[in-house]
């Protein structure tokens, strides 16, 4: 069988693979952004807990590699009396480890605006909330739209990695098909650098364009 | 007068106190007043109440799935199982070492070749870096794997995990250079070329030894994710620690939870020790 007939016959596998994945990281990113401006909220928080708190939990995060939290939560959780599938183990993990990574971008945005546009708000008699919506956040908005972007690009790369425990995604796939033809290894991988490059290259060109919008309203 | 302004207190930006390092968010809020003060004890009391709720859920789930006993972690702390626990931890290592030093000297090369004014450099040094940046590790480790059988032949799988680390790291290191390099004021390549010094002695006895100082710890950082991510060499049966903490459990199925808590404290420690590390030497060198 030549390359292009069994590329065609793969295609639906691929295909099939290439919707987890990317319900996985759009997922996953939904869940990190919310949980990441949880944790960015007790990390700026006056309550000293709280902040150690978002610490602790970014540090564990951010130090431990990823494929450990997935083994912990594939492994671990079990032993708890927590039974989940491979698909929702990968969508929490990737989401509290992205969610650290959230946080870290989230809190340098607010932090990089210059102390005097807050002091300014509440010299104008601002309160907290006014001044955080009407001043900070939407020049922390700015800063935080790259970073924020280059953390999505490496969460769809990430997600590979739950093919390890067994999430039937893009790479999982290609690594059934390659053990049943491994004469087709090359054409395959041609296939599957296509499915990822697919993604991750124009959201790289979106997040490019977001930045120069967000430059130039500033 | 004199005597007066040396009698008045230093001003308070002065005083010792106020060079206690800030909160992460100083500037969002002023000091509090009494209100203030008594929402913020609210708000500890609150977060410790919700903390303790959490920590005493987890004890008790460990406990009534009998996580707690003393025996299994004894086991799994025991000195054998802690040095093949450790010797996972140098083959991760192993790894790491090759292919950053490997990583480390490829990336320079392709950075300088997209800096390349020769189109016939530029563009393929272009091409590498944004096909490997763009990649997932795990495939790039797979990808010999799978490969080295059908077309050379199969060998170590420790090279396996170095060549995928590599052409990953090769591409992002690349750029890390490629930053200090343009971070550069302009007016030092403009002064090298003015004294008469070609594109390469410039780069090679004025640019890079600026730039490399520059991005020392952005690089020892990108190396402390190559640590972890040569756990991906699970996938290739690389006998790393997580695999064997993984293994452990599967010839002692009542340690499994323990030996994976114990191999993810493990990286935890030793990433987060790097990291300070990196940290300390960072305002070590800035304030230098």
């Amino acid at each position: 069988m030549n390359g292009v007939d069994f590329l065609a016959d793969s295609l639906p596998v691929f295909w099939a693979g290439f919707r987890i994945t990317v319900l996985l990281a759009l997922a996953s990113y939904a869940g990190a952004l919310i949980l990441g401006a949880v944790l960015a909220v007790l990390r700026i928080s006056p309550a000293a807990p709280a902040r150690a708190a978002g610490l602790a939990y970014v540090e564990w995060f951010r130090n431990v590699p990823l494929l450990v939290h997935l083994f912990v939560a594939i492994l671990c959780l079990p032993k708890l009396g927590v039974r989940i599938g491979p698909f929702t183990a990968a969508f929490l993990v990737l989401a509290m480890y992205t969610a650290a990574q959230v946080c870290e971008a989230l809190r340098s945005g607010v932090n990089a605006v210059p102390r005097g546009q807050a002091e300014a708000g509440r010299a104008l008699g601002l309160t907290f909330g006014q001044n955080l919506r009407h001043v900070i956040l939407p020049q922390a908005a700015r800063t935080v739209v790259p970073p924020l972007g280059s953390v999505f690009i490496a969460l769809v790369k990430n997600t590979a990695v739950a093919s390890l425990i067994g999430v039937v995604d893009l790479t999982y796939q290609f690594g059934e098909l390659a053990r049943d033809e491994p004469g087709q290894v090359m054409t395959l991988l041609v296939a599957v650098a296509f499915g990822y490059l697919v993604m991750t290259i124009p959201a790289g060109y979106a997040v490019a364009r977001l930045q120069r919008r967000a430059a130039v309203a500033r | 007068m004199t005597t007066v302004d040396e009698e008045r207190p230093a001003p308070p930006e002065l005083a010792p106190a106020r060079r206690v390092r800030p909160t992460p968010a100083t500037a969002l809020y002023d000091a509090f007043g009494p209100r203030g003060r008594r929402r913020v004890l609210v708000a500890t009391v609150v977060s410790v109440a919700v903390l303790a709720g959490f920590a005493v859920f987890v004890l008790y789930r460990l406990d009534r799935y009998g996580h707690l006993q003393r025996a299994r972690w004894s086991y799994v702390l025991s000195p054998e199982i802690l040095r093949y626990l450790g010797e996972g931890m140098l083959n991760n290592l192993k790894a790491s070492v090759i292919a950053g030093a490997l990583a480390l000297v490829l990336g320079l090369v392709l950075a300088l070749g997209r800096l390349s004014g020769t189109r016939a450099i530029r563009v393929p040094a272009v091409a590498w870096i944004e096909f490997f940046r763009g990649f997932p590790l795990v495939l790039l480790i797979l990808f010999p794997y799978l490969l080295f059988p059908v077309y050379l032949r199969a060998v170590d799988p420790l090279w396996y995990v170095v060549i995928g680390l590599t052409l990953y790291n090769s591409a992002v290191i690349a750029e890390v250079y490629r930053a200090g390099i343009l971070s550069l004021d302009r007016g030092q390549q403009e002064a090298a070329y003015a004294v008469g010094l070609r594109h390469g002695q410039a780069m090679r006895l004025v640019i890079l030894p600026q730039a490399i100082r520059r991005m020392v710890p952005l690089l020892l950082t990108q190396l402390i994710i190559l640590f972890k991510d040569s756990t991906l060499g699970v996938a290739v049966t690389y006998p790393d620690a997580l695999r064997r903490g993984e293994t452990m459990g599967s010839f002692e199925p009542r340690v499994v939870f323990q030996a994976i808590i114990v191999t993810a404290v493990m990286f935890f420690l030793v990433g987060l020790v790097a990291s300070r590390l990196v940290g300390v030497l960072e305002r070590h060198w800035s304030r230098g």
